[in-house]
């Protein structure tokens, strides 16, 4: 335990009496008592979460766009008010995914990324490989913390603690953009299905932010909150939904991958081959028809033929049913089955999200 | 720290188990358990008039994030088991002890007894455990 790494909340999580987890290299919150309560906080109020194992990354350099432009599958050229931001897939040549991450435009010659905690360090040696033909300097900023406050009320309750200028700026940000004012930065971003914001400040600030945020009665959660509210809204997860295995064709993240026009980019070849081929595995939300809960890892059936497997799994709290993303062959019937323990169990197909801004999403 | 009643006996499953007298126990999941498990949303139930050897797989808590077999800790046969859970599993998690129980045992050799914890080993199980 003593090897892994604290994230600058860490003493605060425990004085707030959370049950802590190893996630990857860190040591996080799970949770601070209950989790579906952390849960319906967030749906119906205002939760926060330390994302302080996230990693920002500066990117800077007169060709910083013709960089990202070859890395990113999505493409950059959409953003071009600053502070704007965009969802994309980073691949390897053969279109595997390195990992999933937001850039922001920050103007001139200028881009942010956050990127997972668990895929930090090759992200970064990945984007420093490529950056010197493209003269880009790339800076890690481990001197910035992040809390996620989720919510309807998020936006309201966390205004306040900010500067006069940056929370007028806040107040008319739109959803997927963010302001900026010093090394604070919020954007309206989130990976739970609700309203919120993302604050990127400065380290030594991070905690006090946390505690004046709790005082406000933002109720803090814990990973597994989080891990139930991105599944309600149908928010793949790195390391579950997709890795480097697969490409996003096969991932459900097809509408990340911009290629109508002939814009060059790291494994575009290897997706359009996918694409020529057909047959591209389906990526699809169920709902478990009855009692107990689908996990990732279960493998699916179409009559007796194994036709696919969970990719992420588990119970809504919102929909008070267990529900799932999977990858299934492209042929796969309408009518499928699970493996829970030696038994079969029908499974309901639907399209994610499940739930979001409160309600669910699906009959 | 978690609740473990003196009047108890344990596994190290972390199942407990209260003598009933006529050769029948009761069977939950300890209060560490139900923490380390989190909240529960379903519980496998054994069939009523099942038979069971000490260390069967005989029932399965499901919480958010994970599913737990439940070990039967003595053998003998279930003679009733906790229905209420189908609609509340989160009674384990309130009242891991009294509403939370899960089954009921007809032990068929009452000296397998003696093969299970009291309070204070138990306790050294589970710290052993963190």
């Amino acid at each position: 335990m003593s090897s892994l790494k604290k994230t600058i909340l860490h003493a605060a999580h425990r004085a707030m009496g959370a049950r802590m987890t190893p996630f990857g290299d860190w040591d996080m919150p799970l949770h601070y008592g209950s989790q579906i309560d952390e849960h319906h906080a967030v749906r119906r109020h205002v939760g926060m979460f330390d994302v302080c194992h996230m990693t920002v990354v500066d990117l800077r350099g007169e060709r910083v766009r013709d960089f990202l432009s070859y890395l990113l599958a999505n493409d950059v050229a959409k953003l071009q008010v600053p502070g704007k931001a965009l969802y994309s897939c980073m691949l390897k040549p053969d279109g595997g995914v390195i990992d999933d991450l937001i850039a922001y435009f920050m103007g001139e010659n200028g881009f942010r990324l956050v990127v997972n905690a668990g895929t930090m360090e090759k992200d970064i040696a990945w984007l420093q490989a490529k950056a010197p033909d493209y003269a880009v300097e790339v800076s890690p900023r481990f001197d910035l913390g992040m809390i996620a406050v989720q919510g309807p009320q998020a936006r309201d309750t966390a205004m306040p603690l900010m500067s006069d200028d940056l929370r007028h700026q806040v107040a008319e940000l739109k959803p997927f953009h963010a302001a900026t004012d010093g090394d604070w930065f919020v954007g309206r971003t989130g990976y739970t299905g609700e309203d919120g914001l993302e604050i990127i400040m400065p380290e030594n600030q991070t905690e006090s932010v946390w505690r004046q945020l709790a005082e406000l009665g933002v109720q803090p959660c814990g990973l597994a909150a989080r891990d139930t509210l991105r599944l309600e809204a149908g928010m793949n997860l790195y390391g579950h939904d997709m890795d480097e295995r697969v490409t996003p064709l096969a991932s459900g993240l097809g509408w990340t991958v911009a290629m109508k026009d002939d814009r060059p980019f790291i494994g575009r070849e290897a997706l359009q081959r996918q694409r020529d081929a057909g047959g591209i595995p389906r990526f699809i939300g169920l709902v478990l028809a009855g009692k107990g809960v689908l996990r990732d890892h279960q493998i699916l059936f179409d009559g007796e033929r194994e036709i696919g497997e969970i990719t992420s799994g588990g119970f809504s709290p919102t929909l008070q049913r267990s529900i799932a993303m999977a990858r299934v062959a492209a042929d796969a019937g309408e009518h499928l089955t699970v493996d829970i323990r030696g038994k079969r169990w029908p499974v309901i197909q639907v399209k994610p999200p499940f739930a979001r801004n409160g309600e669910g999403c699906i009959d | 720290m978690s609740n473990m009643p003196n009047e108890l006996k344990y596994t190290k499953n972390h199942e407990w188990v209260r003598d009933e007298g006529d050769g029948v126990v009761t069977v939950g999941i300890t209060d560490h358990a139900q923490e380390l498990l989190g909240d529960l949303v379903f519980v496998e139930l054994p069939e009523v008039g099942a038979s069971l050897s000490a260390g069967d797989e005989c029932a399965v808590v499901e919480s958010v994030k994970a599913a737990s077999d439940v070990y039967a800790p003595l053998g003998g046969e279930v003679t009733e088991v906790n229905e209420a859970l189908e609609e509340g599993p989160e009674q384990i998690n309130e009242n891991p002890y009294a509403e939370g129980w899960i089954f009921k045992l007809k032990i068929a050799d009452a000296s397998e007894m003696e093969t299970l914890l009291d309070a204070e080993h138990y306790a050294e199980c589970c710290a052993n455990d963190d």
